[in-house]
């Protein structure tokens, strides 16, 4: 068990993270400059950690597979930020917004390390403003804030719908004014498909430079893998088209341990699948909810269009089911109550798997407020309508817009129509206190690692997550390992554990370059999305997840022997970049299953037919699944489990309940 | 629907290029344009021919990586409008669509239709940035900032660094890329310590990179698909001139 050592400090949860910090082994500034260390991923963690390191005096080298940092998913992120400001006096503290995170998660994350989230909260924004990331404000000039669910403050900081742009190029410019002052060597269009590992220990990558298809040996004193989420396993989802798991499965299949790999979350808003052509899903912001209300018809099978249906025939299940939080409960809850009503008949559209979100009322509402303001009494049902709309276009409009674009209907007149869908997973790379894996040497930060939101995420929490590691956690925590490296110069790049690793590398590309099958690429993945989506998705069950598994060895394998990959290996080359990272999912995919099979309960985004309430809520086992699952990877795709016991010392663990 | 699609297609950077036709039947309207060419290049690969080569990653406008000149405008008939986002209604059965890549000296071909635009992180790296490391920041709040400050600076920081202002411009030039980021800093508190250094040196390093000088067209404004302003680009020529009074 010795490999699976936390290291959460000794002592109060308030001041662990203080007394860490003022205790952890310091490097001093002429060792920085001779230790280098390779940032895998420019997303928020991986932009917002390289700057910061370089700032330090590290030398830092930056790779991602966009053709600019800039690109990264993280630029996707719509909503929010949190933050423990309480800019809006309503009782907000890091205790709350600690203990809504632990909930949120149902129990499955760590105290010390949410802890230390919530409390470096505040600084990510101070940070961010400084850096000039535009927030939204109020006209006295300060702050605006938003409420997302889960919580019952307002804590979520944003940038109208395009929060994570604004943050990812706040991020971007640290990183780009480290790179002109030449601290940081960025490789932008290059893909991490290797760790080198000497003695135990993470010493360098191979990566492939998408342009030349050359392959490259990077040899540094330290790995961080900040490379996001493996969402993209169901082939449809809201992640980015190029996110992947590669980074983090190579690293698996090298020693990390993977935790959690079945905690998926599916977020309930997003864009309805269209046809069998469609590519992507795409996501309508949880700040959606703060506004909008979702209902179903109360009739089964209602054809009328949603405007003829009166008030009193509809539904608004969230707000009866849930009326503490109502349309703001957490995701996983929102999601299943979704799927609960479509499946039960009443789900709207031509494939009726889509429920309302309805923006008539918002409308009105914010109509009377602004007519109020402008002093317009007697305003005409018309006029109050007009200033409704202007203020939601100025709340959502860039939503609205993508809403209009994609199903070329109007959002501002007729309720959209949503369904959820694949959007983050909780799961990733396990990490200690130093967000370390079970590899010294190797970091995982971001989307990438395991560590902050248990088994299910609150909305704005990953922005949030992704930026402390990278601006105010891992520059202290690496020090804790650098600075035993100091007498050991960088690893020669004609070691033969780069030669083997390139090797190896370049075996799998040949392997795939020359079965020259019958099937593309995507056809596989469409495939494993399939299966992942019906038997490892909204709701799992035993039976399910032993014929996944069959079947996913089973695809595997036909893979292996069909996929065709045209073009060169020695250029650019998108196909082959696609079936390098399918050939993970496929067996990444056969560990979701086995985790999910694993875990005898249900809890937050993991949802276990078997085990539920009366009332179809989760139903947790904490007597025999208070821990987290971290599995080893093993010769032959075989998976052997590790348990990290999860103890709760602050929070009384309790019944998550939102009524 | 059933369409004719030429295509620019390019090995690499040093191979000549040309177009190739092909016709592509049964598109829904409900396909975004990309979604269009994944059929295409499906339908490729199942003959055996090597599917067409683009940039794409978000596809929800806001990565700023798709990058298709079509029926020769940037990004499409739809204005407001990444490539990502457009969607086959807006094209009807039987109509042939020219799809070629960003055309421009500091673009290079890398191939079919990847371009490079390595030259946009060169400009960011030269100035657009504030210098202020991790740790060093104050209070948000300390910072009170007129909203509608705020707005016109989150307006031109909505830029997402497609390049497509550079490729409907006559002359190439990056203008309204580099406009949009000096004025994100210059309307804010944060950004007026560097002020005169960041105008000097982003479009030193614009210069160096060989973009075009702007002749006031507005070809930019009209096909940015997050609907920048020229007034950016006064603003910089502002910007520029002072900056150059002061030093
Ligand atoms: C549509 C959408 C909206 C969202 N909205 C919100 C929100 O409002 N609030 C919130 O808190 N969260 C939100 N999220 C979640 C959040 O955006 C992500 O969890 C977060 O941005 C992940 O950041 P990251 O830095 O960990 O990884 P990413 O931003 O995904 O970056 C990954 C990086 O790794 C690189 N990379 C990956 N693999 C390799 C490899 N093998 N070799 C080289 N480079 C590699 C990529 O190039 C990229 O640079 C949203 C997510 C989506 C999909
Ligand atoms: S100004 Fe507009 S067209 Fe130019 S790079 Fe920015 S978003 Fe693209
Ligand atoms: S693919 Fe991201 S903007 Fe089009």
């Amino acid at each position: 068990m010795s490999k699976l050592d936390s290291k959460i400090p000794e002592g109060p949860l308030e001041t662990k993270w203080s007394s860490y910090k003022s205790s952890v082994p310091l490097v001093n500034p002429a060792n920085k400059r001779s230790l280098e260390i390779i940032v895998v991923g420019s997303g928020l963690a991986g932009s917002s950690a390289a700057a910061s390191l370089a700032e330090m005096g590290y030398k830092v080298k930056v790779f991602c597979f966009q053709d600019s940092a800039r690109r990264a998913h993280s630029i996707a992120a719509q909503g929010g930020i949190n933050a423990a400001k309480n800019y809006q006096n309503d009782g907000d503290s890091t205790y709350r917004l600690f203990y809504d995170t632990i909930k949120g998660g149902d129990y499955r994350a760590r105290e010390g390390n949410v802890y230390r989230l919530a409390e470096v909260s505040a600084a990510i924004i101070d940070q961010c403003v400084a850096q000039g990331v535009p927030f939204a404000r109020e006209y006295g000039g300060l702050l605006s804030n938003r409420s997302f669910g889960g919580t019952q403050v307002q804590r979520t900081f944003y940038a109208a719908g395009q929060t994570g742009q604004q943050l990812l190029l706040g991020a971007y410019s640290a990183l780009q004014r480290q790179v002109g002052l030449g601290n940081v060597q960025m490789y932008a269009r290059h893909e991490m498909l290797d760790v080198v590992v000497v003695d135990g220990k993470a010493k360098g990558i191979i990566a492939r430079d998408l342009v030349t298809g050359k392959l490259e040996r990077h040899s540094g004193h330290a790995v961080l893998l900040c490379t996001g989420g493996y969402g993209n396993v169901f082939f449809l989802s809201t992640n980015a088209m190029g996110s992947n798991v590669t980074a983090a499965w190579k690293a698996h299949k090298k020693g990390a341990f993977f935790g959690n790999p079945c905690f998926t979350q599916i977020h309930p808003t997003c864009i309805p699948v269209s046809g069998d052509h469609q590519s992507k899903l795409t996501l309508m912001s949880e700040s959606l909810r703060n506004d909008g209300r979702i209902w179903v018809p109360k009739k089964k099978d209602d054809n009328r269009k949603p405007n003829e249906i009166p008030e009193d025939e509809r539904d608004y299940y969230l707000e009866r089911r849930y009326p503490a939080f109502g349309n703001l409960v957490p995701r996983d809850v929102a999601s299943r109550a979704a799927k609960e009503r479509c499946d039960a008949g009443y789900g709207v559209g031509a494939s009726k798997m889509a429920v309302y979100l309805d923006y008539a009322s918002a409308i009105e509402r914010y109509g009377k407020q602004q007519a109020n303001k402008l002093g317009e009494t007697g305003a005409s049902k018309e006029r109050i309508t007009q200033l409704g709309k202007d203020v939601v276009k100025e709340k959502y409009g860039n939503l609205f817009d993508m809403y209009a674009k994609i199903t070329g209907e109007n959002p501002y007149e007729t309720p959209m129509r949503i369904y959820p869908a694949v959007h983050y997973t909780m799961g990733g790379l396990w990490v200690d206190y130093n967000l370390m894996t079970t590899v010294p040497g190797l970091y995982a930060l971001g989307e990438a690692n395991f560590s902050d939101h248990g088994a299910n995420r609150l909305g704005a929490s990953a922005l949030m997550q992704g930026l402390a590691d990278g601006y105010f956690v891992i520059p202290y925590t690496i020090g804790a390992y650098l600075s035993g490296q100091i007498r050991d110069k960088a690893l020669p790049t004609d070691h033969e554990a780069f030669v083997e690793a390139e090797k190896n590398v370049q075996d799998t590309i040949d392997r795939l370059m020359n079965i020259k099958g019958s099937k593309s690429v995507d056809h596989f993945h469409k495939r494993l999305g399939k299966i992942m989506w019906d038997k490892c998705g909204m709701a799992r069950n035993e039976k399910g997840l032993k014929e996944a598994i069959s079947e996913i060895r089973a695809l595997r394998e036909e893979f292996w022997k069909d996929v065709r990959v045209l073009g060169g290996k020695n250029e650019l080359n998108p196909e082959l970049e696609k079936a390098c990272r399918v050939a993970d999912f496929l067996e990444l995919g056969e560990l979701m299953c086995i985790d999910a099979l694993n875990r005898n309960e249900s809890c937050g985004g993991h949802f276990r037919e078997e085990f539920q309430t009366e009332e179809g809520e989760a139903q947790r086992d904490d007597a025999n699944y208070m821990y987290a699952a971290c599995w080893e990877f093993k010769p032959g795709v075989q998976f052997e489990l590790h348990k990290e016991d999860l103890k709760y010392e602050r929070i009384k663990v309790s019944a998550r309940s939102y009524k | 629907m059933n369409l004719t699609l030429k295509v620019w297609r390019q090995k690499n950077a040093s191979d000549k290029g040309s177009f190739a036709t092909y016709q592509v039947n049964d598109i829904s309207e409900e396909m975004s344009f990309l979604e269009m060419f994944d059929v295409l290049n499906e339908r490729l690969i199942a003959k055996g021919e090597e599917p067409i080569a683009f940039d794409h990653d978000c596809r929800e406008g806001i990565c700023g990586m798709c990058s298709m000149h079509i029926n020769g405008r940037a990004h499409g008939p739809w204005s407001g409008t990444t490539t990502c986002q457009l969607h086959m209604r807006a094209f009807k059965d039987g109509d042939t669509i020219t799809v070629e890549p960003w055309r421009a000296k500091a673009f290079p071909v890398i191939k079919d239709l990847v371009v490079d635009r390595s030259a946009f992180d060169k400009i960011q790296s030269a100035g657009g940035f504030v210098s202020v490391n991790t740790g060093n920041a104050q209070d948000a709040n300390c910072i009170p900032i007129p909203k509608d400050d705020a707005d016109a600076s989150f307006a031109a920081a909505a830029c997402i660094g497609c390049g497509a202002c550079v490729a409907a411009c006559k002359n190439s030039s990056a203008m309204l890329f580099v406009s949009a980021k000096v004025s994100q800093f210059a309307l804010l508190p944060q950004g007026q310590v560097e002020r005169v250094d960041r105008a000097l040196n982003m479009v030193k390093e614009m210069d160096a990179a060989g973009f075009g000088n702007c002749t006031n067209t507005g070809s930019c404004e009209a096909e940015c698909p997050k609907e920048i302003s020229l007034d950016n680009i006064a603003r910089l020529n502002r910007e520029y001139l002072m900056a150059n009074l002061k030093k």
